[in-house]
């Protein structure tokens, strides 16, 4: 188990933003999601965001709810995370799950925490849990020394900004904009608000998702936050690939690009 | 945490965020701030005799109420003797008791200041129902309804359209109620400082499940009236049918602090709860999170949700709302499922022996009457809510009783490989 703090803190010290790439486990197949983790961190993915698969994911937009559809289809399990996790540890990198609280609910939240920290995996990002109804979670993450990233939002009045931002650990995940999650044509100047409004009730690593998607828009991001991350465009250069190796290739050369914009 | 006992004086004072261990707010954050404006305005709303004077004016002057008590004497010779009184929801403008949390919600929205309504619709009652409102009072409207359901429910897209809402067809994942349910979200979290999300029943993320319950309370608390005023007494049981359990919540309120009122949801059974192709969260599910709220839910050993299954679309839903999972937990109230089967033969029945042609999701209530009445005997008292008619279930039971020869129904190849699944 590592938090993922230190490779935050190894960012700043280099003057650069952390780079967070999120894709799925199953998709298109157990095999080809892991390597496709693998050839992120090879090529400069800091941190990896694993996704749990869900049947109802109201927070994904199209590209997401197509590809955990199709894993869910191939069989995948929540379980495989695991197996994610111990591979992108052996790469050399931290990850962190990013799970519909359901899944953990139903796989018993003591006996995830225990088994993800026994993986090598950083902890949790939960995007339809507030902490308000995490007591479960804040208990089983403080005693297997796991991350806990929730969620803000440019809807987040400055008392729910600090109240959130002291329940996490590790970094706090800053939605760029009001919607779901996909790509789009450009960042939000909403995202740098939130950003300066969450920077002035908390000292932790503030992270920005939704929408980023390509080498430029995440140099703009890296201009104001302490980390950048991308998701459905990881989906979709997988999807759009003509074979599962040519996936696996495009994601890294996506990542290679990112990571450059990061230290732009 | 709120008192579980069942015989508190307080079960009608219950409300959320929390009901037992069920209910809560499992949203994104992004939705936090709307919850809480929702739950503010609700608060504010309540007590305000401006908007109580309205809604009051609203449901005498446009949907008919208070809605009438009718006895149903033919109906209960096959009850054992027992006597069987109908709340006449289906007389509602709209034809059902979805128009009385449409029209809170509606003019709820208007005080927010918000020009624009969602919803999801799986039968499309709700979705008619807001639509009606959103017309009635200048909202646009916009309605979510899974591709699966409008092909299934095209009379009831086009009743929406010509209200003037916007039908989108909902593709994703089972292209049915819950996948309406998620593309709502996606729509109220991108577009919230303008919409809002007129829920339809009872589940959701606090302050839902109170509040939709508080716009159907009114159902039982005329019901009690009519029901001592006709007999003299209370009913010893009282019947609704379940899927995310609005009409049955209203309906129950008022009688929740009746110890002696014996309070009976029917839910979906399908073709069976042990084929596990039924809609019953509280009998066959277990408790988990699904759409913002903890309650019993029908989902696989890894969590994800089960698809379910009924003759009734609008039972057709795999969760229910969080007051159910707890008034079944704490004992206050017995859910059991009533299969596609029984339904029915309960709508038949009643249309036979009373000239009523009753929503197939209150055949269910229906069949558990005769149940209870079997059960009463001579003497006893069922009440039954009647949430809705049946015009728009004609096309399924006429199959279903192989009145009309395929050919004269179906209108479109889909339909027809429908049919012959069904036989």
């Amino acid at each position: 188990m590592s938090s993922v703090a230190p490779v935050l803190a190894q960012a700043k010290a280099e003057g650069r933003a952390a780079l967070i790439g999120y894709l799925p486990v199953g998709f298109p197949d157990h095999d080809t999601s892991i390597a496709a983790m693998v050839a992120m961190v090879e090529n400069g993915v800091d941190i990896v965001e694993i996704g749990v698969p869900y049947s109802d994911p109201l927070m994904d937009g199209p590209v997401i709810q197509h590809a955990v559809e199709a894993a869910l289809v191939a069989g995948a399990r929540p379980r495989d995370t695991l197996v994610a996790a111990e591979a992108v540890a052996k790469a050399g990198a931290p990850s962190l799950l990013m799970s519909y609280w359901n899944l953990v609910d139903r796989y018993g939240v003591p006996k995830l925490a225990a088994d993800l920290a026994a993986a090598g995996g950083s902890g949790l990002i939960t995007p339809d849990l507030i902490p308000e109804e995490a007591g479960e979670w804040i208990e089983a993450s403080d005693e297997h020394g796991l991350d806990r990233v929730f969620l803000v939002a440019p809807s987040s009045t400055d008392g729910r900004l600090a109240m959130t931002a002291a329940a996490c650990r590790g970094f706090v995940y800053v939605a760029s904009t009001m919607g779901v999650t996909g790509v789009r044509s450009q960042v939000n100047d909403a995202a740098e608000v939130l950003v300066r409004r969450t920077r002035a009730v908390t000292d932790l690593p503030l992270c920005v998702g939704l929408g980023v998607s390509n080498a430029e828009q995440a140099a703009q991001v890296a201009g104001f936050a302490d980390g950048v991350i991308v998701g459905s465009a990881f989906v979709r250069a997988l999807n759009e690939a003509s074979s599962p190796a040519a996936g696996v290739r495009a994601v890294g050369e996506l990542a290679a690009s990112l990571a450059a914009g990061v230290r732009a | 945490m709120t008192d579980t006992s069942p015989t508190s004086a307080r079960l009608r004072e219950a409300v959320g965020p929390y009901f037992g261990r069920f209910g809560g707010r499992f949203v994104p954050e992004a939705l936090v701030a709307a919850l809480d404006e929702l739950d503010a305005a609700f608060a504010a709303a309540q007590v305000d005799p401006a908007f109580i004077a309205e809604l009051d004016e609203l449901h005498r002057t446009y949907s008919g109420r208070p809605s009438i008590l009718t006895e149903a004497p033919r109906f209960a010779e096959h009850a054992g003797g027992a006597r069987i009184l109908l709340k006449r929801e289906d007389l509602n403008h709209t034809g059902s008791h979805k128009i009385n949390n449409v029209l809170g919600q509606a003019l709820l929205t208007k005080r927010m200041g918000k020009p624009r309504v969602i919803a999801e619709t799986g039968a499309g009652q709700h979705g008619v129902a807001t639509a009606t409102a959103a017309a009635l009072l200048g909202l646009e409207c916009v309605v979510y309804m899974g591709e699966e359901d409008t092909r299934r429910q095209a009379l009831n897209v086009a009743r929406m359209r010509l209200l003037g809402a916007e039908v989108v067809p909902v593709t994703a994942g089972s292209r049915t109620l819950k996948d309406a349910i998620n593309e709502a979200m996606r729509d109220w979290v991108t577009n919230v400082d303008t919409t809002h999300y007129l829920l339809g029943t009872v589940a959701g993320p606090h302050p839902f499940p109170t509040m939709v319950r508080e716009f159907h309370k009114i159902i039982g608390e005329e019901a009690r009236e009519q029901v001592l005023a006709l007999t003299g007494r209370l009913p010893d049981v009282v019947t609704a049918c379940v899927g995310g359990g609005s009409n049955a919540i209203g309906i129950f309120h008022a009688f929740l602090d009746d110890p002696d009122v014996q309070l009976l949801g029917l839910e979906a059974g399908g073709d069976g709860v042990e084929t596990g192709r039924h809609a019953s969260s509280i009998t066959g599910g277990a408790a988990g999170v699904l759409h913002g709220n903890r309650t019993f839910i029908l989902q696989d050993e890894d969590g994800q949700t089960i698809e379910s299954h009924s003759i009734s679309a609008g039972l057709d839903y795999p969760g229910v709302g969080p007051e159910h999972a707890w008034l079944a937990e704490s004992g206050r109230a017995r859910y059991e499922p009533v299969t596609d089967a029984d339904a029915m033969e309960a709508f038949r029945l009643l249309c036979r022996t009373e000239g009523i042609i009753p929503a197939i999701e209150s055949s269910h209530a229906l069949a558990g009457a005769l149940r209870e009445g079997r059960r009463l005997g001579e003497g006893g008292i069922v009440l039954v809510n009647l949430s809705g008619r049946g015009d728009k279930d004609v096309d399924t039971a006429a199959r279903w009783f192989g009145l009309v020869s395929a050919p004269d129904l179906v209108n479109s190849e889909a339909e027809r490989v429908d049919l012959k699944e069904a036989q």
